[in-house]
């Protein structure tokens, strides 16, 4: 059992490492990066600028960049803008926080209406507080219905 | 009852919609800056934020304030964008034509390959100084909207005048003439 754990903790270390050392994807890189000029990924722009910057990620994969090494590199002659996701930190983070904790609050708010609407519903009305009139009427017919 | 009600409720919605395009085509058709762009065109004369960037044209830094006495016509531009070169051989001849009276173009690049933007200075031999700002951090500043956007900076390091959208009509010239000769006045 100890034997078989083992060979998974290395399979696992092995697949990351070759994952890790296998060079970015340029498909990848073209859905996460912003064309400056029609503001869609480059995947899906074919301005002359997109087209420069495709062959920059190319030609800086063949030079064996990381992908982080050529994210880094366009937002220091683009500006932050160029990632299609916002950075997951610093003033970026907020982009990620705001919709989650809108989500939050709006459950909160949910559930605080639906408390609200149940309490002002109130409980069922006891049974004597039934008119002394209609009590007599069902009474009476429940009898006549046993005889 | 309740049909009434819900007919109000959609002729608000509708009218709200209606507002909001009003509004959207309102704000498109009167763009004309940002922020320090219309305080400087409703003559307030706000200071131009300093900044101190590499240059594009040759080694070395250029720092805006260093030019305090000249008047400066400051162009933001990259060299993607198509207006940018429908005035960059106007803005060529302004410095040409307006240097030996104490005017100073500088042309500052965001957003751009430092290689495509020197390509662009070549192919309209541009001889004014040239700034690199990769990530664009000095174009907040300056409030811009887009490019291409020129300020005319007087001798005193305030804004004049605002340009946003190409110098390139005959109104925009004037326009710019008579903002250097002001930003020189002082």
């Amino acid at each position: 059992m100890t034997r078989l754990a083992g060979v998974v903790v290395l399979a696992t270390l092995f697949l990351a490492g070759v994952a890790a050392a296998a060079p970015p994807n340029a498909a990848d890189l073209e859905a996460e990066l912003v064309c400056p000029v029609c503001e869609t990924t480059l995947d899906q722009s074919n301005a002359p600028v997109a087209e420069r910057m495709k062959a920059f990620i190319r030609v800086r994969i063949a030079a064996g960049d990381s992908e982080q090494e050529i994210k880094d590199a366009l937002v220091a002659q683009f500006g932050t803008e160029v990632l299609a996701k916002p950075p997951e930190g610093g003033f970026g983070l907020l982009a990620w926080l705001l919709p989650l904790s809108a989500v939050v609050a709006g459950a909160v708010a949910v559930g605080l209406l639906i408390r609200s609407w149940s309490r002002r519903r109130g409980p069922p009305p006891a049974a004597d507080d039934l008119d002394p009139q209609l009590e007599r009427l069902v009474d009476e017919e429940l009898a006549r219905f046993d005889s | 009852m309740a049909s009434r009600a819900r007919l109000v409720a959609q002729g608000v919605a509708i009218g709200l919609v209606a507002l909001l395009f009003v509004l959207l085509a309102w704000s498109l058709l009167h763009d004309d800056g940002g922020d320090l762009a219309k305080q400087a065109n409703r003559g307030d004369r706000p200071t131009a934020p300093d900044f101190t960037l590499e240059r594009l044209d040759r080694d070395g830094e250029l720092e805006l304030s260093s030019l305090r006495g000249k008047a400066v016509v400051l162009n933001l531009w990259a060299s993607w964008c198509i207006p940018c070169k429908d005035e960059a051989p106007y803005l060529e001849q302004v410095w040409r034509s307006r240097r030996d009276d104490g005017v100073v173009v500088v042309g500052l690049d965001a957003k751009d390959f430092r290689s495509d933007a020197r390509r662009f200075a070549d192919r309209f031999d541009l001889t004014f100084p040239l700034v690199y700002d990769g990530p664009g951090h000095t174009l907040d500043g300056y409030n811009a909207t887009g490019f291409p956007e020129t300020f005319v900076i007087d001798r005193e390091g305030r804004v004049v005048a605002a340009f946003a959208g190409a110098v390139n009509g005959e109104e925009e010239r004037v326009r710019l003439a008579s903002a250097i000769d002001e930003a020189l006045s002082t």
